[in-house]
């Protein structure tokens, strides 16, 4: 049973495939861990049980019935609790939508239900996606599996102390400013932040609907790559969905997994680094790096002088779309409803909810965007965030007309100790300067772990132009190549 | 550029509908204030001559055909409202009109 | 709504608001201030589904039944903008001789509210799809004492024959989303004032709207009220004709915001302008911007200024009453739609549309004009009193163009000015008028019998010919009993009788009066008066 757990996806679906072992038989066995584990970490905010095992009871009927089974049938996953599943209690980590049962599917589980896979639960997150620790959620903070004092990074923080800590080989995430890519570095996973419009976005809970995109996260590279080919594609049902073929990222997690890099050109971000940047993490990077240019490809090294603005870009911009997508939780047709004793007034009704249903950090980043988008500040403030996003822009398409990808840590220190920082926004925030960039620009941007710092895992960030997610996917999976062993196989035994 | 005050705080409050409490006001005027000041730094940046951008990927007219597609069943959407009553959401006592 | 704060000074008014304000006639108005005048003007169109979702836009189904994620804004749900309504919008704006944004984008508008699901609502803000258009508006006949600034084609001095237009200027049409629908509950004639709750209705919430803007309309002087009305009518007309809306005020599917204010004579600068909300029908289009011009001058000789605000009009009371005030108004914090990408209708897109216009009133008008024999006067009293569809379709019900306006611009508007009804809201079609009408020419009825029938009708009494058989309604043809009648009269009114002999035809009138009187009425005047003429001159 126990080893079930151990085994990247695309072995389970294997075994599922021919019979090996019944897809009940491994859903069972990360129920169980979850069972034994979560109470430390935290990760789920909703376990299915019973809806897992009936999942898993179909795709063996299907076997049975002698279908020809999707690539990841059978394999259990977690879903970030910011993605709407239609019967299953969503609550994006808050008190103001405790209790709401969706009446309909996210297009991406839509997705994941076709392909078989075997939803176990809903992972905790900061709420709304708005923190980095996961100690915005209203439910506690889940724990880095590496060091239970520690924080699994956020927002998607259940999702990557699940997958790092055995309870699912894969998880859904959801990425507005790093909150894919920044816990899986944390946790020594792989995550993958996709182009802007690869990935549906319909069903999930909005933040800041121009930054937000859901995507994969997996142990290794390749099934992260198997599970991003399962999520991805236009989808009607998103206006800003992209109509254009899949990436074909398996296929490149494959060929980089050959550790050849000959012909490619790597540049490394030059404005990433320095100041606010663990030594620790700088020198893995830099080895990496190394490592990259030994298996063939150029290293070369890129200004890009306008991400120094990322962060007061992001800072408005996400800010304000949310104060916007956050209006509609007003206690009127879903979720809490506080004081409303027949004599209150509809305003003190919708005043009062919405002050007890959000924690801190989602108020104050609906009043910074309440502010920026304010008639006498617009321009100063949210126009200018904009036109620093087109400047951002140029310096990625300056930066990749002479290079494939662009690479960075992904997060300026490693998983960082549960409490001192979450009483200081600004240092909060200053953990999400390097990802920040690609969200801004709508760029693929992939975290694959590649060392360790002080026994903490430590990630490399891989950029690619729009649509090139397969140039993520090459270049990480020939980093993971790269490794004597995996970097979670040195994680403490839970 | 420009600081912000705890009075400035309760209208973008009011104007959020967010009925924050005295002691929620003084932390977040000061937290805001620092947060606005760290930001500041964009209006050095662009020069009037940059196109803000408002979508990382540039589409235009995406449209749908005027087809119907399915709506949802009442009874569960009123299931899941706070109150409801005759077929309709039950909302307290509107002070004002707006619109 | 928005109560005052720190930030949105209010303004006091000076004491002398506590006095109550006494509103100056009309004449008075125009005597001292020209008033400028806007119209805001929202049209749902007739999609088969909602704005941005698939759900039906329908009108008077069960409440909440047509509502989906999308609609009902539910978390994550993402909308996705309706071709057909963008090109309706387009389709307007060029019918209204707009310029076609190549490249335009939604916005938020962000404001609380329960009958907004998602406490924003999709329109456009500085990006309006259409902008720069015109509406030549015809005028009612009669005289126009001033010049409107110079934008009156023709003869401002309104002699018979010439026409008399404005161009109203429009500054935009854009697309937006409708709200829900609340009902007000516990108060007094469910208005918001005094209820306990609300119940919503989200059915309405998502469906289409396209909202025309004037440019302010200067210079229009004591024909405001008049030039508003026709802006309305006309547009109304224009979209009907455009098959996009079934543009009926009465059901809101139109509805206008009106915009006044005054600048005193001889001031370089306009007034402060009020907007008037509810405005439900043609009518009172006209009724408020009368309302409004009279109280603003009341203010205003008051030595009070105007606040600006929206002001909600009474079809009962024909007044207008404080809403919002604008002072402490919101800050809609505007901001391009980002889950919605933008509109560059390419120029094939268009073109394709410009050849899909069907042919507009104004080329209609022109057309059954000539066809009609109208002149110009006829046919903007025709126009004034909004009986074109009207007289259209009785001639198409068999009247002859003369009689079918004849009774649609005499008797029925008569009849619905004195009952305070449109025209179209007259309970008596335009076929039934025909029918009457066909009963004059073959004789069966004389021009009071047949009013009489219009009245049986217009009282609910059926069809003419149930009318006529039910009230024994019919002309005397027997000649016999006419020609007793007309024997009676000449024996009883024998000097009369003599001067015709003599050859004073004009004094049969007389003779033809009293037969008329015998007979109740129920004889046609002309074949008495032949009666009573052989006999004369026979005798």
């Amino acid at each position: 049973m126990t080893e079930f757990i151990k085994l990247p996806a695309a072995e389970l679906a294997g075994l599922v495939a021919d019979g090996t072992a019944s897809a009940r038989d491994i859903t069972q066995a990360h129920l169980d861990r979850i069972t034994s584990t979560d109470e430390r970490l935290n990760a789920f905010v909703t376990v299915d049980a019973e809806g897992a095992l009936a999942t898993a009871d179909a795709v063996d009927a299907r076997r049975a019935a002698g279908e020809q089974l999707p690539a990841l049938a059978g394999v259990p996953i977690a879903v970030k609790d910011i993605v709407v599943t239609n019967g299953i209690e969503t609550t994006a980590a808050s008190k103001i939508l405790r209790g709401w049962i969706p009446p309909y599917d996210a297009t991406i589980v839509t997705k994941l239900r076709a392909a078989g896979l075997v939803p176990l639960g809903k992972t905790n997150l900061d709420e709304f996606a708005m923190g980095s620790s996961t100690e915005n959620s209203a439910f506690g903070p889940s724990h880095n599996p590496w060091d239970l004092a520690r924080t699994p990074g956020g927002s998607s923080g259940g999702s990557s102390a699940a997958v790092a800590a055995y309870q699912a080989p894969l998880a859904i995430g959801t990425d507005t400013g790093g909150s894919i890519r920044q816990p899986a570095s944390l946790t020594g996973i792989v995550g993958h932040k996709p182009t802007y419009g690869g990935v549906s976005r319909s069903g999930l809970v909005a933040y800041a609907s121009s930054l937000d995109q859901a995507g994969p996260f997996g142990r290794t590279v390749l099934d992260t790559a198997l599970l991003h080919e399962v999520i991805a594609g236009h989808d009607p049902a998103d206006s800003t969905s992209l109509d254009a073929p899949v990436p074909a990222v398996a296929d490149a997690a494959r060929v980089g997994a050959n550790g050849d890099l000959t012909g490619m050109t790597i540049g490394v971000v030059s404005n990433l680094s320095g100041e606010g940047y663990e030594p620790g993490v700088v020198s893995v990077i830099a080895a990496t790096v190394a490592q990259l240019e030994q298996m063939g490809a150029k290293v070369v090294e890129c200004a890009c002088p306008h991400f120094d603005y990322a962060l007061a870009a992001y800072y408005l911009i996400a800010p304000s779309e949310c104060s916007s997508n956050l209006a509609r939780f007003d206690a009127m047709r879903y979720g809490l409803r506080v004081g409303d004793d027949r004599q209150a007034s509809l305003e003190a009704v919708m005043a009062g909810t919405r002050d007890a249903g959000f924690g801190a950090e989602v108020k104050r980043r609906i009043i910074i965007g309440t502010y920026a988008l304010s008639a006498g500040y617009y321009d100063a403030y949210y126009g200018q965030a904009q036109k620093v996003r087109t400047l951002i822009s140029r310096d990625f398409a300056t930066a990749f007309s002479g290079c494939d990808v662009l690479v960075s840590p992904t997060s300026p220190i490693v998983a960082f100790e549960l409490g001192p920082r979450a009483e200081d926004p600004m240092a909060m925030y200053a953990v999400d300067l390097c990802t920040l960039p690609a969200s801004l620009a709508g760029v693929p941007a992939i975290s694959v772990p590649c060392g360790l710092s002080g026994g903490l895992p430590v990630g490399l960030q891989i950029m690619a132009p729009v649509l090139a997610d397969d140039r993520c996917y090459r270049v990480a999976a020939a980093v993971e190549a790269s490794l004597n062993s995996p970097v979670l196989a040195t994680a403490p035994q839970l | 550029m420009s600081t912000i005050t705890r009075d400035e705080v309760a209208h973008l409050a009011h104007l959020a509908r967010l009925a924050v409490t005295d002691d929620e006001l003084d932390t977040f005027a000061v937290q805001l204030d620092v947060i606005l000041s760290s930001v500041a730094s964009i209006a050095d940046v662009a020069a009037n001559d940059i196109l803000p951008t408002t979508h990382a990927v540039p589409l235009t007219n995406v449209l749908r055909a005027d087809e119907p597609g399915p709506s949802l069943n009442r009874d569960t959407v009123l299931l899941a409202a706070p109150a409801a009553e005759g077929g309709r959401f039950r909302v307290p006592r509107i002070l004002d009109t707006e619109e | 709504m928005h109560p005052p704060s720190s930030m949105t000074p209010v303004v006091q008014q000076p004491d002398a608001v506590t006095a109550p304000i006494t509103p100056r006639s009309f004449d008075q108005v125009i005597a001292s201030y020209q008033p400028v005048i806007g119209l805001e003007t929202h049209i749902e169109l007739g999609t088969r589904t909602k704005m941005f979702c698939g759900c039906a836009a329908a009108f008077g189904d069960e409440p909440n039944t047509n509502i989906c994620p999308v609609c009902l804004g539910l978390p994550g749900a993402l909308p996705v903008a309706n071709a057909a309504a963008v090109e309706s919008a387009i389709l307007i704006g060029l019918a209204l001789n707009c310029s076609i944004a190549s490249w335009c984008r939604f916005a938020r508008k962000n404001y609380f509210y329960p009958d907004m699901p998602k406490n924003f609502q999709i329109s456009q803000y500085d990006e309006p799809l259409c902008f720069d258009g015109w509406l030549d508006v015809r005028l009612p006949g009669g005289s126009v004492d001033e010049d409107i600034d110079g934008r009156v084609d023709g003869n401002a001095n309104g002699s018979a024959d010439q026409p008399s237009s404005v161009r109203i200027e429009i500054e935009r049409v854009h697309m937006e989303e409708d709200t829900g629908k609340s009902l007000h509950v516990g108060g007094a004639t469910g208005r918001i004032h005094g209820a306990t709750h609300s119940l919503v209705d989200y059915n309405r919430a998502g469906i289409p709207l396209v909202e025309i803007v004037t440019k302010p309309i200067t210079g229009t002087g004591e024909r405001a009220p008049e030039v508003a009305r026709a802006y309305a009518t006309q547009l109304r007309d224009l979209i009907r004709a455009l098959g996009v809306s079934d543009v009926r005020m009465e059901q809101g599917s139109m509805r206008c915001d009106v915009n006044t204010s005054l600048q005193p004579i001889g001031a370089s600068e306009w007034g402060t302008r009020t907007e008037t909300k509810n405005v439900n029908s043609l009518r009172s289009v006209e009724r408020a911007v009368r309302s409004e011009m009279c109280r603003q001058a009341g203010v205003l000789d008051a030595g009070i200024r105007i606040v600006q605000e929206t002001r909600h009009f009474h079809e009962d009371t024909g007044q207008t009453t404080s809403g919002r005030s604008k002072e402490e108004a919101t800050d809609y914090r505007y901001f391009p739609e980002p889950d919605l990408v933008p509109l560059a209708p390419e120029t094939a897109w268009v073109d394709s549309l410009r050849e899909r216009l069907p042919e507009l009133p104004a080329e209609k008008l022109a057309r059954l004009q000539a066809e009609w024999g109208l002149a110009e006067k006829d046919m903007a009293a025709v126009l004034g009193a909004d009986a074109v569809q009207l007289i259209a379709a009785t001639i198409a019900a068999g009247a002859t163009a003369e009689a079918a306006r004849k009774w649609w611009l005499g008797e029925l508007a008569r009849r619905a000015n004195s009952d305070g009804v449109e025209l179209e809201g007259l309970a008596i079609t335009p076929k039934q008028v025909a029918e009457v009408q066909q009963l004059v020419d073959r004789g069966s009825l004389n021009d009071k019998l047949a009013r009489q029938v219009i009245e049986g009708v217009l009282a609910g009494e059926g069809e003419p010919s149930q009318v006529v058989a039910a009230r024994g309604l019919e002309v005397v043809s027997d000649t016999d009993t006419l020609g007793a009648a007309v024997d009676a009269a000449i024996a009883a009114n024998a000097d009369v009788a003599q001067k015709v002999r003599d050859g004073k035809v004009a004094a049969a009138g007389a003779l033809v009066g009293a037969v008329m009187k015998t007979t109740k009425g129920q004889a046609d005047a002309q074949t008495v008066r032949t009666l009573i003429l052989e006999r004369l001159s026979a005798s």
